[in-house]
């Protein structure tokens, strides 16, 4: 903020033996308050990684699985992720994703855009549309349990609705995205509403005065100026159906014929029997992560020296 | 601004349909986007063999407010909803020191390595919770604390997005401040808590409610890390009561209820908050 002051050193010259005891102090402090942060990390995030590769490294399946282990290399690695309960879970996990980023995506910015005026009771709309921010996985997919379930959901007694439901192999995963896509609304919303005001009226006046339309305005002003939090959002939204599990767990467990069963949902369910394949999922899935999650510090990285 | 009523006066009848218009627009939507938080109060409020034998109607079968009670007795809410406040307040005050703590080291601390230890402190954000988990349920139960709160709360006590977040606003500090704390003879634990931390309210508030709403709505961790009933969170109690026994998921959809009305309650008093947690990494943070 105020970079006036220059970054002389008013220190005074001190004698060196204080000088050096004072730096080992600081880096003493430093790393002090680095520790509890790092205890965390360590237990729950180092080891666990390490760990991981360890387990994909070795066979520790067998009666005694405690004690045998039996050292298989690279080969279990290439026996999970190219066999087919792997890349059966990988599709459906994308299928995932194409159903609900891009839905998610959409759905924020028209409802933001549909928001973004002043007139009278729209505070009680953007509530309304930023409203499903409350609700949690379990919270969305016990909801939805009431509308998709095939039995005792509604949307049975509706005729162009009841083909929705978490029975048909064809529309299962769909239905599950339905409940995520509601859920997310009001993180979308909020996302874009918020880069949506942070656009300058002038620019929007300047438009209108060059004889844009409203249409035209929108897809040549909004959008581009909308593009990194586009970006941001989508990211947020992948990682987001990546790690979906509570909703697969609520509403299908899987089901029906495996048709729901993604990644995270298949190495929760083969943990206990085969600690080894879980293993080798979880690297995968890891990877995944990985690559979207670089993608979005790549962005925010842009974002930064954008704003300044 | 002032162009506003001008504009409008011009063309008050074409602005008046659009405004008609766009009122239906809006509450269609607003009717959708409420229509499932309404059919759950319709099914907290029906017994569900009435209700199922009426149909599914959208509207309550002989309503009664019961479901909320019992839920909280008969369905054990009340307990589960104690343990999840618990947890909640235990994740999220933990993971404010931590990252206070962490973030003033990075900010301001000099010592050697600082920028590796940061570096990992970052990669922690590429293994989300789901990755780790097979490891860590394994660790949870070696140390036998399957089903206490040590063990719902253990892996989420640091986050690297609190660390990340309070750093960037602890870095916009102005100088002046930390001249003037040092000439006073300020130590770094007392700098820390007197200026540095409630100078950046706006953003600590931020990232605890971010960090609460998290950590109330989780639910592949304590599946993960509870095996008896006693020791269910809310989240996973409600989603048990209401998807496992047909005749009695009224009080399961009573406790979607109860666990949202609060939080909805809250968000929309800390708004503003809220708002700056979640664009905290679309906008620059």
């Amino acid at each position: 903020m105020t970079a006036g002051t220059p970054n002389t050193e008013t220190k005074p010259v001190e004698a060196a033996p204080r000088r050096i005891r004072g730096r080992t102090r600081e880096a003493l402090i430093g790393y002090l308050y680095l520790l509890p942060a790092f205890v965390v990390f360590g237990i729950f995030f180092f080891y666990p990684l390490g760990r991981l590769i360890q387990l994909s490294l070795f066979d520790t399946r067998g009666v005694f699985a405690n004690q045998r282990q039996e050292y298989v290399g690279f080969s279990q690695w290439a026996e999970v992720l190219g066999g087919e309960e792997f890349l059966d879970s990988l599709w459906i996990t994308v299928q995932y994703v194409l159903y609900t980023v891009p839905a998610g995506v959409i759905l924020g910015v028209l409802l933001a855009q549909l928001a973004n005026r002043k007139l009278r009771g729209i505070a009680f709309f953007r509530t309304v549309f930023s409203s499903t921010v409350a609700t949690s996985v379990a919270v969305a997919s016990v909801i939805f349990f009431a509308l998709v379930n095939p039995e005792v959901g509604y949307f049975r007694n509706v005729s162009w609705l009841s083909w929705l439901n978490t029975q048909n192999p064809d529309t299962a995963l769909l239905s599950v995205a339905v409940s995520s896509i509601w859920q997310n609304l009001g993180l979308t919303f909020i996302i874009v509403m918020a880069a949506m005001q942070a656009i300058p009226e002038d620019l929007m006046e300047a438009a209108t005065l060059d004889g844009y339309s409203p249409t035209r305005r929108f897809f040549k002003v909004t959008l581009p100026l909308l593009g990194p939090t586009l970006l941001f959002l989508v990211v947020v939204l992948v990682i987001f159906a990546f790690q979906a599990f509570g909703q697969i767990d609520i509403l299908t467990q899987g089901g029906p014929q495996g048709r729901t069963e993604t990644l995270v949902y298949r190495i929760f369910r083969i943990q206990f029997d085969d600690v080894n394949t879980a293993a080798v999922m979880s690297i995968g899935l890891f990877a995944l992560t990985f690559v979207v999650t670089l993608l979005q510090f790549g962005m925010l990285e842009r974002r930064v020296t954008y704003a300044e | 601004m002032p162009s506003e009523p001008l504009r409008r006066s011009g063309r008050a009848p074409r602005i008046r349909a659009a405004n008609v218009a766009w009122y239906l627009v809006m509450t269609l939507l607003s009717v959708v986007v409420l229509f499932p938080v309404w059919m759950t109060l319709v099914r907290a409020l029906s017994l569900p063999i009435p209700y199922l034998a009426e149909g599914l109607p959208p509207y309550p079968v002989d309503p009664q407010w019961g479901a909320f009670w019992e839920a909280w007795v008969e369905g054990s809410l009340g307990r589960s909803f104690a343990l999840s406040i618990a947890i909640t307040l235990v994740i999220t005050a933990a993971q404010l020191v931590t990252s206070v703590l962490a973030a003033y080291s990075f900010a301001f601390l000099r010592y050697p390595g600082k920028s590796v230890l940061f570096a990992l402190t970052v990669a922690t954000l590429l293994l989300p919770i789901e990755v780790t988990l097979v490891v860590n349920a394994r660790t949870i139960r070696s140390w036998d604390w399957l089903n206490s709160i040590q063990g719902l709360t253990a892996p989420f006590l640091a986050t690297a997005f609190g660390i990340f977040l309070l750093r960037q606003a602890f870095l916009g500090l102005p100088k002046d401040l930390r001249d003037a704390a040092e000439l006073e003879g300020y130590s770094n634990w007392r700098f820390m808590w007197r200026v540095v931390v409630p100078v950046n309210r706006p953003a600590v508030a931020s990232f605890a409610l971010v960090a609460l709403l998290t950590a109330w709505g989780q639910y592949t961790w304590p599946r993960l890390a509870v095996t008896e009933s006693d020791w269910e969170p809310l989240q996973i109690r409600l989603a048990s009561l209401a998807v496992q026994n047909i005749d009695r998921s009224n009080i399961g959809f009573a406790g979607a209820l109860i666990a949202s009305v609060p939080i909805f309650v809250l968000l929309l008093i800390f708004q503003r908050q809220l708002i700056r947690g979640l664009t905290a990494g679309a906008v620059k943070g």
